[in-house]
């Protein structure tokens, strides 16, 4: 890999993908035990397997790029809040299964469109991981997406939790598109796409879906959000303290 | 009565191309589409699958247990219908 | 495993067909069978006593992997690595895979998945009392892979054969999933053991911890046991409780030495005579405390389960009301 590929951008770039995985992969995580069937307790573990994976290759893969020999485990523990760079939509609490499920399909559809581009990065390493998460990212917005459906379109109760979680969560994903300087650079080098670019297309896969949900989609607002720039919700600060607990409470130990 | 259990769906995996679909268990869901996505979650974890089934287990028909003697024992005196029933000089016998 | 349908020994519970009546000769051929080391499968004549006892350890078999889902899903968010966390997430998994696949073989004796359920959240039913004991620090995430899982294992291998068929299947997939979990356990209790002084001290402590409740796992004294004579008969439970503690006991020492943890129980010691080591005696009063729930730990345990199974009630009903409205939508387009 020559030298001008490790640029600070194209650092923060893998991390901010990576940090997505991680937060979102922890966020599922949660469930695990309480779903409501067993069932949907194996799928949303799996989700969250296949999240965290993907987050241990991005994270080692930063660190890599990065060269200062931090490993996943120490990007994924020991940075500050104000380092992460993942997207404020995942570190929201899951509140509720409706919740749940349109944030996943949400952002499922969004990792469908970056995995997509990634394939061809002039980083051989982010299109091998794009080339094997594309397969995880399909199946999570196919399973999300169809839950979508079926909660929208289900009871008066359902339809009004899935109608609240999607009016909660849409301001959250403008941010999806917000082009960073980062992205500038590393589209520049064909490293991947500026997130703007992926706006459309991630409309035409989503609009469909919640329609059949017979749920209103809410109009844009003001309202902006600023995950990866690394200025958080509230939320990302608990969700931190609890992960990073024991490396933070026993520094230095293998574990 | 209101049915308030999702259904239960019998499952059925090929291990790979080349061999049959076996029965491995059963789930419930509460439709088709998420049958197959729940059996994919539940029974292939661990790469066990290429391919899979779930029916709807209302939908099996099921020979009788109490018809097993007219329905199985007939083809027991059928001794001819097996290879080993034939005795050929040893020269040929690998037919 | 097998379909509800085909399985069910009667559609209607009124009717007296030959099947469920108390016959000898049903009788004399089920025996014959079992006695053989045949297997029953769901669609057999059974005696009503052997439908009842399977449903009840079938059930408590699945609960115990539900229940048992929680003390360790207490620590997956905190895990240390993202390694660890994977590992244990696709472990507490497994543990929901089993109890589906439990509640699937129980299904096939004519009771449905909520029934099932509804016996655990109310009390009725039960589950393994490992269950009702907490989580206090990673290391426990060890300990209870190596020693509950250790001693469950042991349980469960002999009911791989046992005789009532859809049990017996899923058993041999419960089983080697669970191979796994035993040695993960004491991977992650072996790199803690190779760390700092504070680290060993975590694993020490819960080994004194887990080490007792382990051993209880397997039952009472054999001469105490309520269901294991015609359990042993029936090939569904196929060598005594006292057998394998022991059997466990003499495995885990060894393993204890090469960790460089001690057991909490100064009579621990190679009898040479006998071939096995002795152990101090059981607390039974704490057992049966903990079996008949009256802990704290089990109030909490159940106030999950239920939490989690009522609020899941909106989604469960939801999924049943698109199918309907779909199978409407799809009869008027026909």
């Amino acid at each position: 890999m020559n030298q001008q590929m490790n640029s600070p951008e194209h650092i923060e770039y893998v991390t901010r993908i990576g940090d997505n995985a991680l937060i979102l992969g922890q966020r599922m995580s949660e469930w695990c035990g309480h779903a409501p069937v067993l069932e949907e307790d194996m799928a949303l573990a799996n989700m969250s397997l296949d999240l965290i994976g993907q987050a241990r290759m991005l994270l080692a893969h930063a660190g890599k790029l990065e060269g200062k020999g931090r490993d996943e485990d120490q990007l994924a523990f020991l940075r500050t809040e104000l380092n992460y760079r993942n997207l404020t939509l995942c570190e929201l609490p899951n509140q509720d299964f409706a919740r749940t499920m349109v944030r996943n399909f949400l952002f499922a559809s969004f990792q469908v469109l970056l995995w997509e581009r990634l394939l061809t990065s002039s980083d051989s390493e982010l299109a091998a991981i794009a080339a094997k998460s594309l397969k995880e990212a399909r199946y999570h917005a196919q399973h999300a997406g169809d839950w979508v459906i079926r909660l929208g379109d289900g009871t008066v109760e359902s339809h009004a939790r899935a109608q609240a979680a999607l009016d909660y969560l849409w301001p959250y994903t403008a941010e999806f598109f917000v082009t960073t300087p980062a992205d500038d650079a590393v589209a520049a080098a064909a490293i991947g796409p500026a997130w703007s670019e992926l706006e459309a297309a991630w409309e035409a896969l989503v609009l469909p879906v919640l329609v059949e949900a017979t749920l209103t989609v809410p109009a844009r607002t003001p309202f902006k959000s600023f995950g990866k720039f690394g200025r958080h919700s509230e939320h990302l600060g608990h969700l931190l303290s609890e992960m990073q607990y024991l490396q933070r409470t026993y520094p230095g130990a293998q574990w | 009565m209101e049915r308030k259990e999702w259904p239960l769906w019998e499952v059925f995996v090929r291990s790979r191309n080349g061999l049959d679909h076996k029965h491995c268990g059963s789930v419930h869901a509460p439709d088709a589409k998420l049958a197959l996505q729940v059996a994919r979650d539940v029974y292939t974890r661990r790469q066990e699958g290429v391919s899979i089934w779930v029916v709807q287990a209302d939908h099996i028909v099921a020979s009788d247990p109490d018809a097993k003697p007219e329905l199985f024992d007939p083809a027991e005196d059928k001794i001819y219908r097996h290879p080993t029933f034939y005795q050929l000089p040893d020269e040929v016998n690998h037919m | 495993m097998y379909t509800q349908a085909l399985d069910i020994p009667q559609q209607n519970p009124e009717a007296k067909g030959p099947r469920v009546v108390e016959n000898p000769a049903y009788q004399a051929e089920f025996d014959a069978k079992v006695d053989a080391g045949g297997y029953i499968e769901a669609k057999d004549w059974m005696p009503e006593s052997y439908r009842k006892t399977l449903i009840r350890q079938i059930s408590q078999h699945a609960h115990s992997e539900i229940v048992g889902m929680l003390p360790e899903g207490n620590w997956i968010t905190r895990a240390p690595t993202l390694k660890r966390k994977a590992i244990l997430i696709a472990k507490v998994q497994d543990e929901g895979g089993h109890g589906l696949y439990l509640y699937a073989a129980a299904e096939t004796l004519g009771v449905s998945r909520d029934e099932l359920i509804e016996a655990l959240h109310s009390g009725k039913a039960k589950y393994s009392s490992i269950f009702n004991y907490p989580t206090l620090t990673w290391a426990d995430i060890g300990v209870i892979g190596w020693l509950v899982d250790g001693a469950a294992i042991m349980n469960q291998i002999p009911l791989c054969k046992c005789s009532y068929g859809p049990y017996a299947r899923a058993m041999v997939r419960v089983c080697k999933e669970e191979s796994f979990h035993q040695r993960q356990g004491y991977d992650l209790l072996l790199t803690m053991m190779k760390g700092t002084q504070e680290q060993r001290d975590m694993v020490q402590d819960a080994v004194n911890r887990w080490w007792w409740p382990s051993i209880m796992m397997f039952g009472p004294h054999d001469k105490d046991s309520v269901h294991s004579t015609q359990s042993a008969r029936w090939g569904i439970k196929r060598i005594s409780n006292d057998d394998l503690r022991q059997k466990f006991v003499d495995a885990t020492v060894e393993q204890a030495k090469v960790l460089g943890v001690t057991m909490p129980d100064p009579e621990l010691k190679w009898n040479a005579e006998r071939g096995h080591h002795d152990f101090g005696a059981i607390d039974w009063d704490e057992f049966w405390n903990v079996v008949n729930g009256h802990g704290q730990g089990n109030v909490d345990r159940l106030a999950a389960r239920v939490k989690a199974w009522e609020d899941g009630a909106w989604v469960r009903a939801a999924a049943l009301e698109y199918a309907r409205k779909q199978a409407a939508r799809e009869h008027q387009a026909a």
